[in-house]
Parts: structure tokens; sequence; C-alpha cells
């Protein structure tokens, strides 16, 4: 069997369409944005084309789509640049207890900074309280920011329903980490009401390092950086054109409708086989249907997660136990305590993340080595 | 019609050798560098090379001290604010130039406006050179960083970083330099400069738009820019730009190697494309400092017309030049470095930068020579305050 990989919420491998864009970019439209002269031009272009593709597919305006370095650099802007233009409305600020790192290390931060920050509970499922949120919400509350898909568990938060809430207050943004649920999960911005929707090229097939943060109009968010006139302002720095293209490209092959039913089967097949066949595994997180297509979360009980995925990769099967950017930390997932997960069963706890063009037999071939590995694995657990 | 590319201080084409370093990690090995298995780890072991090679270029003792950016905007941002945040409690003062990139002055701006700083921003004399003793004695009690760049991107004058350098050692003050015009152009040592700081860009020379990095001196105190993930040893979340990095570690192998070459080819060619424009071309005016500049730089005033009306027409010619940076371009307001270094508006609206790049020859040169002088003869003729 060929490699097997299963990470692509770590990240996602650049369709070849993708990559032939960037070289364009890298060795022919090269010239600077900003130049006047036609090379400026042409590049230029390619970044309109870009910005126009990912706007269509979020359905907003043209205008509305910034250019950053990524998912944490989207989430950085939004957050802090939404906090600083509105802090003299108030203090408060409410967040979900299972974000990613880039939002949730930065409220830490703000929190220390004064501000009042309400992390909110999840249930079994991954998904907010919306009496709790309401409770949290007062005039003062200038930014809520709640992800649309989580990285680890692919829980889908009642985004529309919060909105409403939202909708009752002034000086209050809505941000919303999409990097998971880009392209996985369709979230109407204008009608939910949201006024910044962070993305991230490498996890939709594009490359690493390029990622857009939507600004609804008439939102105002200060700058996280300083400098030239690039990104209407908002995000100077020179464009990094071959990673733009290469964005527009992946936009243009985000999966279809029948990718994602594909991937639910998929899903659905993993799921099943494991926890029919494999003794004491768990699903962590919410029930096929209501996570998003890509992702699964599986604890089985008496194996260490980590240990398990070295033993698979031998097979050349490629999984994570988590977040990438915290695989490395021995701090057990914070999300699945959230989750209120057992801590036994959270050492155990494997995710499982397709693309479009993950096979059955893919599928099939990691369930039957996963069942040797962990019976091998509890066999010396017992020893 | 052979296009000749004369705006390298703008950006670069990405070097063929460098593309294909790259391209193994848009594919084979795309995996993200935190990951634990396989395809994170050779992600992890090529960055660490191409850190070990921005190291090795800049001259920093230890490859940890160096962590990669999105760009030379970022870096610069970076460093300025990072100190700023890090340092507030023990002053508030910050010394840079006149004709620093917009990346350092609107960040001493803002700081200035939203955080309460007080900023020096030093003349420079009419070759667009700061004169260490005016940081010397900006220096005050309260002063926590001196910001000054190494190399100028409209006039390619390079600074006395190695005395400004000694200067803030002997105060004890955090020193950035601004270097992304400089790296990979003319020899850099960090410990050579005596800089705590260093901001760099790929795009400059020969590696891709989209990464750069900061140089921090071990020991220095920068608050992150940041929050996320743990990568970049805690100094900058998120999953890093793996292909951009290895083009970058490339790009400053290849510096590193053809440096010397490089730059004799460079000053050869700027030197002719000089002598050749002030021979030919009346009223014309070099900017910036004859020999303490940049290989690759040459910026004209010419005397009589816009420059943007040059651009035009060298544009139809297939040229690609610029009248300045290529960041403010399109703005009516005449360069700020231009005015600084004492030239009137009228003259510093007329001006161009030509730089060359590693891909220039002596026939792109020769290209110009041929253009330029009928181009300005051309709008001369239809100028009113122009009577030959
Ligand atoms: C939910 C979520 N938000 C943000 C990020 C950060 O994105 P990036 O790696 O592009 O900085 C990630 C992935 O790493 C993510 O999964
Ligand atoms: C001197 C100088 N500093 C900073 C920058 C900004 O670098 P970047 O475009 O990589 O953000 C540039 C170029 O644009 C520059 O010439």
């Amino acid at each position: 069997m060929e490699e097997i990989y299963l990470d692509n919420a770590a990240t996602t491998k650049p369709y070849p369409e993708v990559v032939e864009k960037m070289k364009i970019a890298l060795t022919t439209t090269y010239g600077n944005p900003s130049s006047l002269h036609r090379m400026g031009i042409e590049a230029e272009k390619m970044i309109k084309e870009a910005r126009k593709n990912i706007a269509s597919k979020l359905d907003v305006s043209d205008k509305e789509v910034y250019f950053t370095s990524g998912g944490t650099e989207s989430n950085n802007l939004a957050i802090k640049g939404a906090v600083n233009s509105l802090k003299r409305h108030g203090k408060r600020l409410i967040t979900s207890s299972i974000e990613h790192p880039s939002v949730l290390n930065l409220f830490k931060r703000l929190e220390s900074e004064g501000y009042d920050v309400k992390y909110l509970q999840v249930d079994n499922e991954g998904i907010i309280d919306l009496e709790e949120l309401k409770a949290y919400l007062n005039d003062e509350t200038i930014l809520v920011s709640i992800m649309g898909v989580n990285n680890e568990t692919g829980s889908i938060q009642p985004l529309a329903e919060i909105g409403e809430l939202l909708s009752d207050y002034d000086n209050l943004y809505f941000h919303v980490d999409g990097v998971q649920s880009f392209g996985k999960v369709d979230i109407p911005l204008s009608k939910i009401g949201i006024d910044l929707y962070s993305i991230s090229a490498h996890k939709i097939h594009g490359s690493k390092g390029t990622g857009a943060l939507y600004i609804k109009r008439g939102t105002r968010i200060d700058n996280l950086i300083s400098g030239s006139k690039q990104e209407s302002g908002i995000r100077p720095g020179t464009e990094n054109v071959p990673g733009i293209a290469g964005f527009g490209q992946a936009v243009e092959l985000l999966p279809s409708q029948d990718d994602k039913e594909k991937m639910y089967r998929l899903k659905e097949l993993l799921v099943t086989r494991i926890l029919d066949e494999i003794e004491e595994s768990y699903l962590n997180g919410p029930k096929i249907h209501s996570g998003a297509a890509h992702i699964a979360n599986i604890s089985f009980a008496g194996v260490k997660g980590e240990v398990l995925i070295h033993t698979l990769e031998r097979d050349n099967i490629y999984l994570s136990t988590g977040a990438a950017c915290s695989s490395k930390q021995d701090t057990p997932s914070y999300v699945l305590e959230a989750m209120k997960v057992k801590p036994k069963l959270i050492e155990g706890a494997i995710r499982f993340s397709f693309a479009p063009s993950t096979t059955e037999e893919e599928v099939n071939y990691t369930v039957d080595k996963l069942k040797d590995a962990v019976k091998m694995l509890r066999k010396i657990m017992q020893r | 019609m052979k296009r000749v590319y004369m705006d390298n201080g703008a950006t670069t084409p990405t070097a063929p050798e460098v593309l294909e370093v790259m391209k193994p990690y848009f594919t084979d090995v795309f995996g993200n560098a935190s990951s634990f298995h396989s395809f994170g780890r050779e992600a992890r072991n090529a960055i660490t090379e191409a850190r070990d090679s921005v190291a090795k270029l800049i001259g920093a003792d230890d490859s940890r001290e160096i962590v990669f950016t999105s760009g030379g905007t970022e870096a610069d941002n970076y460093a300025i604010k990072g100190v700023a945040e890090a340092l507030e409690k023990k002053g508030k003062h910050i010394i840079t130039s006149s004709i620093e990139h917009h990346a350092v002055l609107h960040t001493c701006q803002y700081l200035e406006k939203k955080k309460g700083f007080e900023v020096t921003y030093l003349p420079v004399d009419e070759d667009g050179m700061v004169n260490p003793a005016d940081v010397k004695d900006a220096i005050k009690e309260d002063t926590i960083l001196i910001t000054i760049m190494m190399a100028n991107n409209e006039v390619g004058t390079i600074q006395p970083i190695v005395k400004i350098g000694e200067i803030a050692k002997e105060a004890g003050v955090t020193f950035h330099t601004d270097a992304v015009q400089a790296v990979g152009s003319i020899p850099v040592d960090v410990n050579q400069l005596n800089v705590d700081l260093l901001s760099l860009s790929g795009h400059k020379f020969n590696a891709p738009k989209g990464i750069g990095a900061l140089y921090i001196r071990k020991g220095t105190k920068v608050a992150k820019y940041l929050h996320g993930g743990a990568q970049e040893r805690n100094r900058r979340a998120t999953t890093e730009n793996v292909p951009g990095i290895v083009g970058l570690g490339k790009a400053c192998e290849i510096a590193l190697n053809a440096m010397d070459e490089k730059s004799a080819k460079l000053i050869a060619l700027r030197d002719r494309l000089i002598s050749g424009i002030e021979e030919q071309v009346d009223y014309v005016k070099l900017n910036g400092h004859r020999t303490e500049r940049l290989p690759g730089n040459v910026n004209f005033s010419i005397r009589y017309i816009e420059g943007e009306s040059i651009l035009m027409k060298l544009d139809l010619e297939g040229i690609a030049a610029s009248s300045g940076s290529a960041c403010t371009s399109g703005s009516l307001d005449p360069s700020h470095v231009l005015l600084a270094m004492g030239l009137t508006h009228e003259v510093a609206h007329g001006s161009l930068r030509l730089t060359l790049g590693n891909y220039n020859t002596e026939e792109d040169v020769d290209r110009i020579l041929d253009v330029l002088p009928k181009v300005v003869t051309d709008l001369r003729a239809m100028s009113p305050i122009y009577n030959g």
C-alpha cells in the first residue's frame, strides 16, 4: 500500500494545479504588485483573480477579502484588531474553551492585559451552550469569537443561532475562526451576520503561509502591522503572490457536494468499523453526521495515542493525536478535556482527517492495521 | 522586443535553483512541520537546514537566533513593536532616521500616536547618510531602541551601521537594522555590525515573496507578534511556510557563495549605467552616495519631467523601472527619502530608480542607455517649463 495520509486537518497536499499556478508566479509574473509597470500589473492581476475566487466562494464582495500569512495571523488580526478598535465600548470578550491556540492564547494574553474574557463551556459533542452565551452577553461585550469547526473533533458550532443572539447588540463584532470550516461546511457569512472570518490556504490544498480574513464592509479593525499600503493598508508587506495565486486556485477545487458526501460515507465506514470491531473504542465529540465530514476523533482504551500513531506509521499510515501545533507538548488535549472525555481516554485519542481524494480502500486498510496495532499494544501494556 | 526588468529593488524573480529545492515541499514532503510523523519530521529537518543557511549568511552565532516571518514588513514590525512592548517600562524613546522604509516609519508613528512613545527621526545629509554623531547625541536616559536601516531602498545609500552599532552597544541600547535591501546584496555580519535585531526579506534576493526572517540576538527582549501555537520556539505561531523557508535557505546559500562575483558584476553594470546617463542626459543628478551604495542601485533626478511619465514611456518600451519604492508608487506625494536629502518637491518628483539584479546583462544596460535619452528628450519637448 502506498502512503495513506489521514492528517488533512493538520495540513493538506497542495493540488498539482495549485503548484503550477505558484510556479508561474514565482518565475514569470514575478513583479511586485505595487509596481506601475507591466510586470507589476500582471502580478496584481493574479491577486485580483484569487481575491475574486475566494470572495465568490464566501459569497461576499472582493473588497471584503484581505490576504494574510495564514490562519494564525488572520485570527490575531481579527481579534486584536477588533478589540483595539472597540475598546472604548467595553471590556468583555467571549470565546469558547475549545478554540485553536491562535485564538485561545491570544485571549489569555488579552485577559492579562485586563480584559474580561469569558470562555464558554461545551457539551460532550463540543457544542457551546447558547444560554450560557446569552447570560454573558451585555452592553460591555465588544467581541464574540467562536470557531466554525473544531480542528480536533470536527464539532460544528451553531453559528446562525449565535449570530441571531448577537444581532441585538451594537459595538460588538462577531469573529469566526473558519480555518477548518471553509470549504467543508457552508456558512452564509452575511446572512448570519459574521463580521470577521479567518481562513487558511494550506487546509484546502493550497500552500502554507497564506491566509485571508473576511472583513465585512463597515467593520473597523486596527492593523496588526504597520507599513505601506498593500491590502488597502490593512495588511502591509509585499504580497505573497505565489501563495495567494495558489490559494485562489485551490478555492476553485474545493470539495463538491459529492466529495463531501463521499467523505461522510468514508467517515461512517471508518467509525462504525472501528467501534464494531475494536473493543473499548469510543467516538469523541459529535456524532458522525453532526460533525464535519473530514474529521473523526476516536479513543482506544488502554493504549497511548502517540504510540499508536507511531506503530501505524510503520504501515505507511499517517495520523495525529490532535492539533499539530501542540502535538509536541506533552499536555493532554484541552479540547477533549472540555468535552469531558475521561483522562485515560484522552491519552488514547487519535484524529483521523480526510481529503476528497481519500478512498474506501485506504479506510479499510487503516482499520485493519489499526485492529492489529491496538491488539498488540494492549497486550504489551498488560504485561 | 526583449523585456528588461530593472526593478530588482522592488522584487526579484525566484532563482531556478531556488524553485527546484522548493518543489518537493509542495508535493512529496508537504507535511505540517509540527506533526510527529515522517512527513512532519522531514519538513522540520528542512527548516532546520534553511535556518542554518540564513544564520550563516548573516554571521549569526546560533541559528536559533533566526525567526522566520512572512517578509520584511512583518520582521520590522516584530522587532520594533516587540522591543517597545518588552521595554516600555524602562523607557519610551526610540531613535530612527527620516529615510526608513514605511514598514519602519509607520511602525514608529504608530507607537508615537497610539502608545505614547517619543520618536526622534534623525536627518540625513545630501547623500542620504545618517551621521553617527547624531545618533549618539540623540540617546537619552529613556532610549530603548535605535532602528536605522542598513541600506536605503530608494537611493541605495549604505549607512554607517558599524559605527552606529558601536554607539548603541556602548550606550546599552537595543539596536535594530532593517537590512532588507542589504542582505544577499552586500556582506552582512551581525557581530561585526553589533546589531541585536536584523530584518531580511527573501523576495529581494531571488527567494520567493512571503518569506523573511528576523535575527534576534540571544538575550534580546522582544515581545512576540503572533500568538498561537508553539512554532518557531514559541516566538512565531502559525504553520510554517516550509517551501518558502526552504527557498529562503537556498537563496542565502547562493548569495553567500556568489557574493563577491555578483557584486563585482553589478557594480560594473551600475557604474556604466550611471556614467552613461550622466553623459547622455542633461540636467540629471545622481541621488544617493556615489560609492557607499548598493551594487545594483541607480537613482537619478531628471529635471523638467515627472517620474511617472518616464516610467510609462519606458514600460511601453518593455523596460520595468520605478520612481522610488514600489510600495509608494501610485501615490502623488514625492519621496520622503528625497525630501529628507534636501531635494525640492519639484526635483523629487522627477526621479527614476533603476535597480539591477542577478539576471541583468550589459545588453540591458545598453538598451536603457539607448532608450532613456530619447524618452527624456521627448518628454521635455512637451514640458512647459523646459526650454532646452
Ligand atoms: C481551527 C484552526 N484555526 C487556526 C489555525 C491556524 O492556521 P495556520 O496554521 O494557517 O496559521 C488552524 C490550523 O493550524 C486551525 O485548525
Ligand atoms: C528597506 C525595506 N524594508 C522593508 C521592506 C518590506 O519588505 P517586504 O516587502 O518583504 O514586506 C522593503 C521592501 O519592500 C524594503 O525595501
